[in-house]
C-alpha cells in the first residue's frame, strides 16, 4: 500500500490506484467532467480534476496520476484554481445556458461545479459562443444537442467499452468539434434501446432518450 | 550466400564498386551532362518545362548530352536551377538560375553548339577555377555548413547507384559491425537533440526505448511536415531519400526494432513515390528485408500515408492515427519511447534527425561535436522566407545569430526596407523583435526567447508587417488545426482568435489585451498535448515584444504595419499625381478611383476595398498612393458629380 496525504488527509492506496479515483474514494472533492472509472486509460480531455503534487512544478491533472510511491497532493491551491475556473469558463462560453428548459437542471455537472468553483454561469470576460440550435436525431432513439455538448466524451467512451461497433464517435476540427452518431445498422441500433448507458453518462444533459417508438426522424443538418 | 562469408562492409565495398562502375558508364557516351532540379519547389517554378525543352533540343540537335534529374538545392529563389558540365567547352560546371524554356534555347544555341556559356545567365561555377566566381564564393552558399543536405540538389534522388557511388550506405555497414549499445553511446555523445522541434536527447530516447523488456519495438519516421512555411523534411525526402533510408537502418538496429514505418502525409505525392522508387532499389540490394547486407539484422520499412492533420505530427496522436483511430493525442506519460503503437516501445524520430544519423556514424561524436554550440550541436535546417533576398533552405550550424542568417547568409530585406521581426517555430513558435538578432539560435535560447526551434520556419517580416495580424493567422491555424479533445486548445484559442479578430478590426474591447494575457498563459499550462501548450506562443511573444502594435490597435484603432484592412485608408497624394494619367483607375476591382475636378484621381473611401492593386500600377516616378492609418487621417476627396460611380461588375 501507498500512503497518499491530499490536503493534510492521510490515506492509503493500493500502488497503481489513479489519484482521482482514491480522492473521489475517500470524499475529497476534485471537480472533474471526462472521469470514467472504467477506462483503460484517462481522456484528460476536461482539463478539471489540477492537483498539485509536492515537487512537480505545474499542477497536473488527477485522473493522469497512477499513484506509485507517497505523495503529497494539494486541491486547492491557487494555481490549481485558476487553471480549474478558467477551464470551466472556457467549457460554459461554449455550453447553451438556458438551464430551465434543460432536463438535466439540477443535475447538471456544469452548475454543480461552478458552484463548487464559485464562477459564475455566464464566464465574464469571455463571450458566450454562439452555435446554432439544432437537435442530431441521426440516432434512431437518442436525440443529441451540439450546444449543450461539453465534448467530455463520456458517452463515446461508454459505448466503446461495452460495444463492439461504437455508435458514437468524434467529427470535426477545432471548436467545431461534435460527437456524432454514425452506425445504421438496425439490429445495433435495437442493442442501443435496451442499453442506454451513453445517456447515463453524459454529466451534462447533451443526450436525450427520445419517446419509446418514436424512429429517426428526417436529417436535420 | 550464408552470413559468415561475407561482413557487411565487404557486401558493401561490393555494392559499391559495382555502383560506381555503373555511374562510370552512365557518364561516359554523354559528354555533356544536364542538370535539372525537380524538387516540388523546382516544379513549382516551371522545371517540368525547362527539362522539357532540354529534351526536345538533345533529341532534335542530336546532342551528345545527357539530362539527369536532382531534388532541391535550397535555393527556391532562383528556381528553376540547371547545372550545365561541358569539360569540352572548357568551362567548369555552371550553375544557372531561372531558367525557362526560352534561355534553354539561347543555352543550347549559344553554349552547347557554340561554345559561349552566357555569363551573364552564369550564377557561378560549381567548383574554384580561374575564370569566373564560384558559387561557394557567393554568402547564401559558401557561408552554410550542409550536413545532412550536403547531397541535395547534387544526386540524383531516384538512383540507389548515385547515392551508393556517392559513399552512401557506408555508415550502415559500419554500424553494423558495432553493437546496437555502441551505436546508442554513440549517438549520445554527439549530443544529437531531436530536430521536430522540442529537442529531446535522441540518443537518450532510443536508450529508453531499447532498454524495455518486449518482444517487439516500433520506429516511427515523423514525417507528417505541417507547419505553415516550412518545406525542409518534404525537400529531404525529395532529394536524397536514401539518407532517410540509411538512418533508418542505423537507428532500427539500434533499438532494437522489429518494424519500421514513415508517417507522411498524402498531400506530398512526389515525395510518397520518391520514397516507394527508394525503398524497392534497397529492397533489391539487400539493403532491406532479410540479413541486410548479408547480417543477421533485417527489417521493412514502410510508408503510412496520413490524411495531413496538423496534430498528427504530435507524437501520440500520430500513433493513434496509425493504430486507426482518430488522431487525437494522449496524456504523456507514458511516453511513446515506454509504451507507444500498439503498446510495444516506439521511438519517433524526425526526418532531419534520422537524416544525421549517418554523418554522425561515418565521421564520429567529435566531429559533430565540432559543429555548432556546446548543448545543441550541428546544423539546423531553415526553411527562411518572407522578406529576404535570398529565400529558400539553408543549413547552417547552431549558435549562428539570427542577424548573420537573414542579412550575411540570406541577403538582407529587400527595397531597403527596415527588419521588423521574424518569426521562428511557425505555430509553436514565436514573434521576435530586433533585439534578438544578436542572439545566437539554438534550442535553448530560444525556449528562453518565448519562441522554439520548431521545425526551423523561419518567416522574415519587414517594417510593413503587422504582428496582431501575424499572431491572428497563427491562431487562426491552430483553432483550425485543433483536434478539439481538451477544453484550453478547443475553446481557448477560438477565444484567443476572437480578440484577435476583434483588435484587427478596431472593436476590441478594453482588457482585451489582458484576456490576452492569462488566457494565453493558462492555455499554456493547461492543455493536453504539444499543439495546445504551445498554441499561444505567437501571441505571448508577440505582446512581449510588440506590445505597441497591439496597444495601438486597441487605443488608436491604428494599425502601424499598414496591414489590416479595417483599420488602414488609401488615398491619393493630389501634388504627386498626374493629370491624365489612367494607370490607377483600371486596376481597381471595385471602380473605386475617379477623376478630379483637377483631373487627377481620387479614391472613393465608401467604395475602396483596400486591396492595394493601385499603389502597385502606379507608376514610379509619380508614386502618388499613400496609405495611412487610422482610415480618418486620409484627406476626403468629394467625387465630382459628372464622375458617378460605377457598378463595378458592369464596367
Amino acid at each position: 500500500m501507498v500512503e497518499l496525504i491530499v490536503d493534510g488527509h492521510r490515506m492509503t492506496v493500493p500502488p497503481g490506484q489513479q489519484l482521482l479515483a482514491a480522492c473521489l474514494a475517500e470524499g475529497i472533492y476534485i471537480p472533474h467532467l471526462c472521469h470514467l472509472e472504467e477506462a483503460p486509460r484517462p481522456a484528460a480531455a476536461c482539463r478539471l480534476c489540477f492537483v498539485e503534487i509536492a515537487g512537480v512544478p505545474a499542477p497536473q491533472p488527477a485522473c493522469t496520476i497512477r499513484v506509485a510511491s507517497a505523495l503529497k497532493v494539494r486541491t486547492d491551491t491557487p494555481a490549481v484554481r485558476r487553471l480549474q475556473r478558467m477551464a470551466l469558463r472556457l467549457l460554459l462560453s461554449a455550453h447553451h445556458i438556458d438551464c430551465r428548459r434543460c432536463h438535466a437542471n439540477r443535475a447538471c455537472a456544469l452548475q454543480s461545479i461552478a458552484r463548487f468553483l464559485k464562477v459564475g454561469l455566464h464566464p465574464k470576460p469571455l463571450m458566450a459562443i454562439a452555435r446554432p440550435d439544432e437537435v442530431d436525431r441521426h440516432h434512431p432513439f437518442i436525440d443529441h444537442y451540439p450546444r449543450r455538448c461539453v465534448l467530455c466524451g463520456r458517452c463515446v467512451r461508454t459505448c466503446r467499452n461495452g460495444n463492439d461497433h461504437p455508435q458514437f464517435s468524434f467529427t470535426g476540427r477545432g471548436i467545431d468539434t461534435v460527437v456524432r452518431h454514425y452506425a445504421s445498422n438496425l439490429a445495433l441500433d435495437k442493442r442501443c434501446s435496451e442499453c442506454r448507458r451513453c445517456v447515463a453518462a453524459c454529466p451534462v444533459g447533451a443526450l436525450q432518450w427520445r419517446r419509446e417508438g418514436a424512429g429517426a426522424s428526417e436529417s436535420v443538418d | 550466400m550464408s552470413a559468415s562469408e561475407t561482413s557487411p562492409l565487404e557486401a558493401w565495398t561490393a555494392l559499391q564498386a559495382e555502383a560506381q562502375q555503373r555511374e562510370r558508364q552512365r557518364a561516359t557516351g554523354h559528354p555533356i551532362q544536364i542538370t535539372v532540379g525537380l524538387a516540388s519547389c523546382g516544379i513549382a517554378a516551371g522545371g517540368m518545362e525547362t527539362q522539357a525543352a532540354f529534351a526536345e533540343a538533345i533529341a532534335t540537335q542530336g546532342l551528345p548530352a545527357e539530362l539527369r534529374t536532382v531534388g532541391c538545392c535550397g535555393h527556391c529563389y532562383a528556381e528553376p536551377v540547371v547545372i550545365i558540365d561541358h569539360p569540352q567547352s572548357g568551362f567548369p560546371a555552371l550553375f544557372y538560375h531561372e531558367v525557362n524554356p526560352g534561355k534553354v534555347h539561347m543555352l543550347v544555341r549559344n553554349f552547347l553548339l557554340g561554345g559561349d556559356p552566357c555569363l551573364e545567365h552564369v550564377m557561378g561555377a560549381m567548383e574554384a577555377n580561374d575564370l569566373l566566381p564560384a558559387v561557394n564564393d557567393f554568402a547564401r552558399f559558401g557561408l552554410e555548413k550542409r550536413i545532412v543536405m550536403e547531397r541535395c540538389g547534387r544526386i540524383d534522388p531516384a538512383s540507389i547507384a548515385a547515392y551508393l557511388a556517392d559513399g552512401g550506405y557506408g555508415a550502415l555497414a559500419s554500424a553494423l559491425a558495432l553493437s546496437p549499445a555502441e551505436i546508442v553511446a554513440r549517438i549520445t555523445a554527439a549530443g544529437l537533440r531531436g530536430r521536430g522541434g522540442a529537442g529531446y536527447p535522441t540518443g537518450e530516447k532510443w536508450r529508453l526505448a531499447a532498454s524495455q523488456s518486449a518482444t517487439e519495438r516500433h520506429l516511427i519516421c515523423n514525417a507528417d511536415e505541417g507547419d505553415p512555411g516550412a518545406y525542409m523534411d518534404r525537400t529531404l525526402i525529395e532529394s536524397n531519400p536514401h539518407q532517410l533510408i540509411e538512418g533508418m537502418l542505423i537507428a532500427a538496429y539500434a533499438v532494437g526494432a522489429s518494424r519500421a514505418k514513415i508517417y507522411i502525409r498524402a498531400e506530398y505525392p512526389l515525395a510518397v513515390s520518391t520514397l516507394e522508387v527508394a525503398l524497392a532499389q534497397a529492397r533489391q540490394h539487400g539493403l532491406l528485408g532479410d540479413a541486410i547486407l548479408g547480417s543477421h539484422f533485417g527489417i521493412e520499412i514502410e510508408i503510412f500515408q496520413g490524411s495531413g492533420a496538423f496534430v498528427c505530427g504530435e507524437e501520440t496522436a500520430l500513433i493513434r492515427s496509425m493504430e486507426g483511430f482518430r488522431g487525437t493525442p494522449r496524456h504523456r506519460p507514458p511516453y511513446p519511447s515506454v509504451s507507444g503503437l500498439f503498446d510495444a516501445p516506439t521511438v519517433i524520430n524526425n526526418v532531419k534527425t534520422l537524416s544525421i544519423v549517418p554523418p554522425i556514424i561515418a565521421k564520429g561524436a567529435d566531429w559533430f561535436r565540432g559543429i555548432g554550440t556546446a548543448e545543441s550541436p550541428g546544423t539546423a535546417i531553415f526553411s527562411v522566407v518572407g522578406d529576404v533576398t535570398h529565400p529558400g533552405l539553408v543549413e547552417i550550424p547552431m549558435g549562428v545569430t539570427l542577424r548573420h542568417l537573414i542579412f550575411d547568409v540570406c541577403g538582407g530585406i529587400p527595397d531597403q526596407k527596415h527588419f521588423k521581426a521574424a518569426q521562428i517555430g511557425g505555430p509553436s513558435g514565436g514573434c521576435l523583435n530586433e533585439t534578438f538578432l544578436d542572439t545566437p539560435i539554438d534550442f535553448d535560447t530560444l525556449a528562453e526567447a518565448g519562441a522554439m526551434m520548431g521545425s526551423g520556419g523561419l518567416v522574415v517580416m519587414n517594417a510593413e508587417s503587422c504582428m496582431v495580424d501575424v499572431a491572428r493567422f497563427f491562431l487562426e491555424f491552430t483553432q483550425k488545426e485543433s483536434c478539439g479533445k481538451c477544453a484550453f486548445c478547443r475553446i481557448g484559442t477560438h477565444h484567443l482568435l476572437t480578440c484577435l479578430e476583434a483588435l484587427t478590426k478596431g472593436k476590441a474591447e478594453a482588457g482585451a489585451l489582458e484576456l490576452l494575457q492569462t488566457l494565453s498563459e493558462d492555455i499554456c499550462n493547461g492543455s493536453l498535448c504539444g499543439l495546445g501548450k504551445t498554441a499561444p506562443n505567437p501571441v505571448l511573444t508577440s505582446l512581449r515584444h510588440f506590445a505597441e502594435d497591439y496597444r495601438a490597435h486597441l487605443e488608436q484603432q491604428r494599425c502601424p504595419g499598414l496591414t489590416c484592412r479595417p483599420l488602414i485608408a488609401h488615398y491619393i497624394d493630389l501634388e504627386k499625381c498626374a493629370r491624365g494619367c489612367d494607370a490607377c483607375v483600371g486596376v481597381c476591382p471595385v471602380a473605386a478611383v475617379f477623376t478630379t475636378s483637377t483631373r487627377k484621381k481620387g479614391i472613393d473611401i465608401d467604395l475602396c476595398i483596400q486591396c492595394g492593386e493601385c499603389i502597385a500600377a502606379c507608376p514610379p516616378q509619380y508614386d502618388a498612393v499613400r496609405v495611412v492609418s487610422p482610415p480618418a487621417l486620409a484627406p476626403r476627396v468629394e467625387r465630382p458629380q459628372t464622375d458617378p460611380p460605377k457598378n463595378a461588375e458592369e464596367g
